[in-house]
């Protein structure tokens, strides 16, 4: 019978224990008792874990030697009215109230070898009910992070700084990465990079959602290529800008970064102050494939008919029409070249042309001719320049450009 | 809270573009908006944090924080997808209104289909030409004179053409024409093939014509756009001449018009949910007179 008192006695004990220790870690871990967590293991999770443990066990042993004591008189108290409903064990359990805090005070280690585990089945009070506590385990697999981000500080860290984590867990690897680092000792160091490099604040979190997997780069080797940067005469404020456009930048090696700056140098026969310009201002033409890049400057000499002087002022102006669409690019050429009656030299100035959406420019195009305005030659009255017609929203189109008012503008397009 | 709308609403499907393509836009333009408004707050759990005074293992603070997977970067937009179904397709080259269906409104497409409404259509020709696809983008198959060609002649071919068509009607429509009932019918018009059936013209008219361009307004049932061109085809060849299409658009949708189509700078949620068009008895439209462009049918 002492030996069946001591078991319950213990096993609320370790209840009211784990429920108290409960708290701390609430951010981080649960389960109803230590027992259960011991055995707890999933699979995305078990790296981070290892701090964890000795941490819990600690407080145990805090939570156990103060709270140890209570339980006594509250018991006490709690059992003394429902006598009759109890079952028998608990109330030869109440005869041995008195006994109890010495017992309970004196709760070693050593004992617990020799406890019987209490099985699942055993009727208890209902207070002893409410107290227990059945949060479910953690999924040991699972497709998305949010059933973790609840329990892990590191990705509750990374979601106040801005990580959108439902576009980084569709990412291969991405999310399995981000749970196995801690934001203490791994992911610190590199926002501190980031920082030194230039990043701004309100802007780590969307680099991060676009390129986690800097997070798993090597810091050396970062600065290295920081480094590399700056010795090609690149200044701080343009690293930060090339960084910050071009996540996947870093990511490079040095070598490769070596080559793609020679491959643009050769390819568009700018001079190096040029080329660094058009680099700092589209960064991800350092980042993207080379290929397409060949092909669009092979369209605009051969189908277009541009000039090679023609294409580098092209390209200067707009480095976007280096990774546009070829068929998007050759459609609009055609529309505009032979329809509107657009020489090359005029096409030249005005590149911007080639960024706008087709079915704009037909419309507007199509709008000023019924109008008797469509005059782009800059020698005739009335002329138009090309980036008016395409960049200016539609109301001031109408109202300056075309002089007619937009309603006019909507039913003509009803009739094309 | 966005909702999302349910109804019928038109748009107007400029020429060159895919059907699927204008149905893509217009769910992406839409989705946008609804995942821009303000969605409900997250909700909330107690978690016992450490004190902030001291840390010891005993100083906890039971704190009512919100629960971080309904957090909006953890969660994702809440609308990925939207059902909106095509009604009445249009091919590539021909433009014209263009009826989608949101949410709800698709159950309302198959009545659509079963009420058999005509549509209407401009069409534009060109005498002198023919290609292989009847449309001047074709390849070019033979090149003819069409000097000869007056409105009275083309006047006379459209008229038998509708004279023909007037006949398939008929007989497509399954109906005794030796009774009472369809006589009344026929007064009254709708005498309509109610199930499949090929496609007939039931009225032709020329609205302008200048040598060697003209253009015609077709009413049709069960048709493509194809098959206007091949009529603007056939037109040439009857006038022993040759014609191509160059223009197919569609004004008239059933009960939806080209006051009732929406502009591309339009296909947004303010103006879809700026009328209400309620349906009557037997199909036949009232129009809240709040504005006069632009439906949705049913709200939700």
């Amino acid at each position: 019978m002492a030996s069946w008192a001591r078991l319950v006695s213990r096993w609320r004990c370790l209840l009211r224990t784990a429920r108290a220790a409960e708290g701390p870690r609430g951010p981080r871990g649960h389960s109803s008792t230590a027992q259960g967590c011991r055995g707890f293991a999933p699979l995305a999770l078990l790296p981070s874990r290892s701090d964890i443990l000795p941490w819990r066990l600690q407080a145990y042993r805090h939570a156990c030697v103060e709270s140890c004591s209570p339980p006594g008189s509250a018991k006490d108290g709690s059992f003394s009215s429902p006598e009759s409903n109890l079952p028998s064990p608990v109330k030869q359990e109440q005869a041995k109230a008195e006994t109890l805090p010495d017992l309970n005070a004196k709760i070693p280690y050593e004992d617990w070898d020799d406890i019987p585990p209490s099985s699942a089945l055993e009727e208890i009070s209902e207070e002893e009910a409410v107290q227990i506590i059945a949060e479910p385990l953690l999924p040991l697999q699972s497709s998305t992070l949010r059933d973790y981000v609840d329990h892990s500080e590191t990705l509750a860290k990374l979601v106040h700084l801005g990580v959108d984590l439902s576009q980084v867990e569709k990412r291969q690897k991405a999310g399995q990465l981000l749970l196995t680092l801690d934001f203490e000792k791994d992911i610190r160091k590199i926002l501190l990079f980031l920082k030194d490099v230039g990043v701004e604040d309100n802007q780590l979190g969307p680099f991060l959602t676009k390129n986690p997997y800097i997070l798993a780069e090597d810091l050396e080797a970062l600065e290295t290529r920081v480094a590399y940067l700056k010795s090609k005469k690149f200044g701080k404020a343009e690293i930060a800008q090339m960084v910050s456009r071009a996540p996947y930048l870093l990511l490079f090696s040095v070598e490769r970064l070596d080559n793609r700056l020679g491959f643009f140098k050769n390819e568009l026969g700018l001079s190096v102050k040029k080329t660094k310009d058009l680099v700092i201002r589209l960064p991800r033409l350092l980042t993207g494939k080379l290929e397409p890049v060949k092909e669009n400057l092979q369209v605009c000499q051969l189908e277009l008919g541009f000039q090679r002087n023609e294409i580098q002022e092209i390209v200067f102006k707009i480095p976007k029409i280096l990774t546009a669409s070829k068929k998007r690019l050759k459609q609009t050429f055609d529309y505009l070249h032979n329809i509107m009656g657009i020489p090359h030299h005029m096409l030249t100035r005005f590149p911007q042309v080639f960024n706008s959406k087709l079915l704009r420019i037909k419309e507007r195009h199509m709008f000023l001719t019924f109008l008797g305005r469509a005059q782009y030659d800059p020698a005739q009255p009335s002329y138009i320049s090309l980036d008016q017609l395409v960049s200016l929203p539609d109301e001031v189109f109408c109202t300056e450009i075309a002089k007619a008012s937009i309603q006019d503008f909507e039913k003509f397009l009803k009739t094309l | 809270m966005a909702a999302v709308p349910g109804g019928l609403f038109a748009v107007y499907k400029p020429a060159g573009v895919a059907w699927g393509r204008v149905r893509e836009a217009v769910e992406t333009r839409l989705l946008r908006e609804l995942n821009a408004a303000p969605g409900r707050a997250p909700r909330q759990h107690v978690r016992f944090l450490p004190a902030p005074g001291d840390d010891g293992a005993a100083g906890l603070v039971a704190a009512r924080v919100p629960v971080l997977a309904d957090h909006p970067l953890v969660r994702g937009p809440r609308f990925r997808r939207l059902k909106i179904g095509a009604g009445h397709r249009l091919d590539v080259k021909a433009s014209g209104v263009f009826v989608l269906g949101i949410g709800h409104g698709n159950k309302l497409l198959t009545d659509l289909y079963n009420c058999h409404l005509t549509k209407v259509y401009t069409v534009g020709g060109l005498f002198g030409k023919a290609t292989d696809d009847f449309s001047d983008t074709g390849k070019l198959v033979e090149k003819t004179t069409f000097d000869h060609i007056t409105r009275e002649k083309l006047e006379r071919i459209l008229a038998v053409i509708q004279g023909t068509n007037h006949k398939a009607l008929l007989m497509h429509s399954n109906i005794d024409m030796k009774t009472q009932e369809a006589y009344e019918l026929a007064v009254k018009g709708l005498i309509r093939p109610m199930g499949k059936s090929p496609p007939i013209i039931t009225a032709i008219r020329c609205l302008q014509f200048a040598v060697p361009e003209f253009q015609l307004e077709v009413h049709c049932l069960h048709e493509t756009q194809q098959y206007l061109r091949k009529i603007v085809h056939e037109i040439g060849l009857e006038l022993k001449s040759s014609a191509v299409c160059t223009q197919v658009r569609r004004i008239r949708d059933g009960v939806f018009t080209l006051d009732d189509a929406l502009l591309r700078t339009q296909w947004n949620l303010s103006w879809l949910v700026l009328c209400e068009f309620i349906l009557g008895g037997q199909g036949t439209g009232v129009r809240a007179p709040s504005t006069d462009n632009c439906l949705v049918l049913t709200e939700v």
